[in-house]
C-alpha cells in the first residue's frame, strides 16, 4: 500500500506516527494525581493531599494552547498578557536589533570583502569579539544605556552582525574574477559594479548569513528576555515557571519552535529567490 | 609608412620568479593590426598569448611598452575595447537577453529599453538565438549556446576593436565549426577589427586575414605574420579545396612543431621587434614571399 505513495506523503504519514506515538508515550508516562478521597488519614494529615506539581500530560498542554490561541491578545496586566502580545514584543526586538546590525554588517562586509588591507585590519577585531556571548554584553549594555528595552535591542545587534558581516565578506571577496572583468571592460563605475555584478554575485552567500542571523537572534532573545524582564516570549517562560504553571511553560516552548521556524522560512524563500546556478 | 590603426609598440612583461630574479614572458614585442582585420595569433601555451590579450583589454598593465589605437595610448579597460572570454563569462543570474542588454546598456546609456531589447534580440538572433530560448539562464543553456550569447554581447556595442580569448577551446568540434561559421558570418556584415587567440589552426586559416606566430617562451616574440591567401567568403567544406590551404597549413604546422621551438629563448639584439611578413601563394606564379621561402608541401598527421 505505502509503495504506491510519492516520498512526501509517505514521510507525512511517518511524521504524524511519531508525533502520535512521541504524544502517548508521554501521557501514559505522567502519574495520575490521586484523589484526595482515596488518601490514608496518614497522607491527609502529611499534606499529601495539596496538587503536587508535574510535568502536565500532553492533554493538558493542547488545551492549555487551545485557551491561549483562541485569545492571543489579551491584556490583563503587567503579569497576564495573551501570547500574542508577548511574541509581538520579541518579534519587535528581534527585527530591530537585525535591522541595525545589517545596515552595519552589509556596508561593512563588503568593504572587508573588497579590500585585502580593510580585511586585515578589521580581522582581529572580528576574531575576538566574535566568540563573546551576547549576553555578557548585557550588564554594560544597561549601565549605558540605562534602558532594558534598548539594551535587549542592544544584545540582538551584538549577536546577529557576524554571521551576515562574515558572510558578506566572504561572498564578496569570492566573487568570480571573469564576472568583475566584465564590469570592467563595460566600463561600469564602482558603485555600479557593486549593485549590478557584486551584489547579484554574493546575494547567495550574504542572504545564508542573513538566515544564520536570524536564527542565532531568535536563539538569544528568549535568554535576553529572561534577564531583562517585562515582555517578551523569553519572559512570559520565565514567569510562568515562577508560577510553577510547567502547561504554560511546555507551551510556550513550542510557539518559541514555531516563530522561529516561520522566521526561518521567510528566509529560506528570499534564499531560493537569489539563488542561481552556474 | 603610415601607423596602423592598432600597434603595438616594444611590449615586454616580466614576472618575478619566485627566486628573487624575473622571468621575461616576452620581450620587445611589436605588431601592428590594420582596420576592419581578422588577426589569429598563435602559439604554445606559456608564450604570453593571453598576456597579451589582457593588456590589449586593459585588465592587465605590461612591463614596458604601449598599445596604440587609433594613434592614442590606451590604458585600463574601455567599452572600445570588446572582449569574449574563453569561459564565455555570462553573469549567470541573468537570462541570455539580459545579458547582452548589460553590454548594450553601458555602451549607449542613452537608449531607451525599448530600442536596448530590440538591439539585443537582433544580435542574438544573428548568432542563432531566437523565440524562448533567450530568456533562459547561462546554466540551462549549452556551451556553444553560451558562447553565442557572449558573442552577441560583445558583437551588440560595436567596439572598434573585439578580443577573442580562445572562444572555442571549450566547445567540441561539431559545435566549434558551427559556430566558426556564425562568427564568419557576423563579422562580415561589419568592419570589426578582430584580434583572436587560438590553439587550432585550421580555425585560424578559416577566420584569419593575417596569423601571428609565437615562439615559445621565455624571451617568446611574435616572429611572423603569416597572410592567409585564401578569397572570402570561407567556408569550412570549400576552403580545404583550395591550393593554398595546404601549403599554408603545413607552414604553420611546421613553424609550430618546429621552429617555435627552435626560434624559442633567443633574447634579440634588435630592440623593435617587427614580425616577419610571411606570404604563400602557389597560385601566383613561383611563391611570391618576403623573407623566408615556404616549405614544400608534404603530408601533416596532427
Amino acid at each position: 500500500m505505502l509503495d504506491n505513495l510519492s516520498v512526501n506523503k509517505r514521510a507525512a504519514i511517518l511524521s504524524i506516527v511519531m508525533l502520535v506515538v512521541g504524544l502517548l508515550i508521554w501521557e501514559a508516562a505522567i502519574p495520575a494525581q490521586k484523589a484526595a478521597g482515596e488518601l490514608t488519614e496518614y497522607e491527609r494529615l502529611t499534606g499529601g493531599g495539596a496538587q503536587k506539581a508535574g510535568v502536565p500530560p500532553p492533554s493538558q498542554v493542547i488545551v492549555k494552547a487551545w485557551q491561549e490561541l483562541s485569545n492571543p491578545f489579551y491584556d490583563a496586566g503587567p503579569n497576564d498578557k495573551g501570547i500574542g502580545i508577548q511574541i509581538g514584543y520579541s518579534i519587535y526586538r528581534v527585527l530591530s536589533g537585525y535591522f541595525l546590525a545589517a545596515l552595519v554588517a552589509i556596508p561593512l562586509g563588503f568593504l572587508i570583502g573588497m579590500s585585502q588591507t580593510a580585511y586585515k585590519a578589521f580581522n582581529p577585531f572580528i576574531q575576538v569579539l566574535r566568540p563573546i556571548s551576547p549576553l555578557a554584553w548585557m550588564p554594560l549594555a544597561l549601565f549605558i544605556i540605562q534602558d532594558s528595552e534598548a539594551s535587549a535591542i542592544f544584545v540582538i545587534f551584538v549577536c546577529s552582525i557576524w554571521p551576515m558581516l562574515l558572510n558578506t565578506a566572504f561572498g564578496v571577496a569570492g566573487v568570480r574574477e571573469d564576472w568583475v572583468n566584465v564590469a570592467r571592460t563595460h566600463e561600469l563605475g564602482a558603485l555600479k559594479t557593486a549593485f549590478t555584478v557584486i551584489l547579484p554575485a554574493a546575494a547567495p552567500t550574504i542572504v545564508t548569513g542573513m538566515r544564520i542571523s536570524i536564527g542565532i537572534a531568535w536563539l538569544v532573545i528568549v535568554a535576553a528576555e529572561m534577564l531583562v524582564g517585562g515582555t517578551g516570549i523569553g519572559y512570559y517562560v520565565w514567569n510562568e515557571w515562577n508560577n510553577l504553571d510547567l502547561t504554560s511553560v511546555i507551551f510556550s516552548i513550542l510557539m518559541i519552535g514555531v516563530v522561529g521556524m516561520m522566521l526561518d522560512a521567510v528566509f529560506g524563500v528570499l534564499q531560493r529567490a537569489v539563488a542561481y546556478a552556474e | 609608412m603610415s601607423k596602423p590603426f592598432l600597434s603595438i609598440e616594444r611590449l615586454t612583461q616580466q614576472y618575478p620568479d619566485g627566486q628573487g630574479g624575473t622571468l621575461t614572458v616576452f620581450e620587445n614585442a611589436s605588431f601592428g593590426i590594420e582596420k576592419g582585420e581578422f588577426v589569429c595569433i598563435l602559439g604554445h601555451s606559456g608564450c604570453g598569448k593571453s598576456t597579451i590579450m589582457n593588456i590589449l583589454a586593459g585588465l592587465a598593465e605590461p612591463t614596458s611598452g604601449v598599445v596604440k589605437m587609433d594613434g592614442f595610448a590606451v590604458s585600463g579597460p574601455s567599452l572600445d575595447r570588446g572582449v569574449v572570454f574563453q569561459n564565455y563569462s555570462l553573469l549567470p543570474w541573468l537570462s541570455a537577453l539580459k545579458n547582452v542588454t548589460f553590454g548594450i546598456k553601458a555602451r549607449y546609456p542613452s537608449w531607451s529599453a525599448d530600442k536596448v531589447e530590440a538591439h539585443a534580440r537582433d544580435f542574438l538572433a544573428k548568432v542563432g538565438l531566437e523565440g524562448d530560448v533567450v530568456y533562459r539562464k547561462p546554466s540551462q543553456l549549452s556551451g556553444g549556446m553560451r558562447q553565442r550569447v557572449s558573442i552577441a554581447r560583445a558583437f551588440a556595442n560595436h567596439p572598434k576593436l573585439l578580443l577573442l580569448d580562445e572562444p572555442f577551446g571549450a566547445l567540441d568540434a561539431l559545435t566549434r565549426g558551427t559556430i566558426q561559421e556564425e562568427l564568419l558570418k557576423i563579422w562580415s556584415g561589419t568592419e570589426q577589427t578582430v584580434f583572436m587567440i587560438t590553439h587550432d589552426i585550421d580555425e585560424a586559416i578559416l577566420l584569419a586575414d593575417r596569423i601571428l606566430l609565437m615562439t615559445n617562451g621565455p624571451f617568446a616574440r611574435v616572429a611572423e605574420s603569416v597572410e592567409i591567401t585564401i578569397p572570402r567568403p570561407r567556408s569550412r567544406t570549400e576552403i580545404v579545396e583550395h591550393p593554398n590551404y595546404y601549403a599554408i597549413r603545413n607552414h604553420l604546422v611546421q613553424f609550430l612543431g618546429q621552429r617555435s621551438k627552435e626560434l624559442a629563448g633567443q633574447q634579440s639584439d634588435v630592440p623593435d621587434q617587427r614580425p616577419e611578413t610571411v606570404r604563400i601563394d602557389v597560385s601566383e606564379t613561383e611563391t611570391a614571399t618576403e623573407g623566408s621561402a615556404p616549405p614544400p608541401l608534404r603530408a601533416v598527421n596532427t
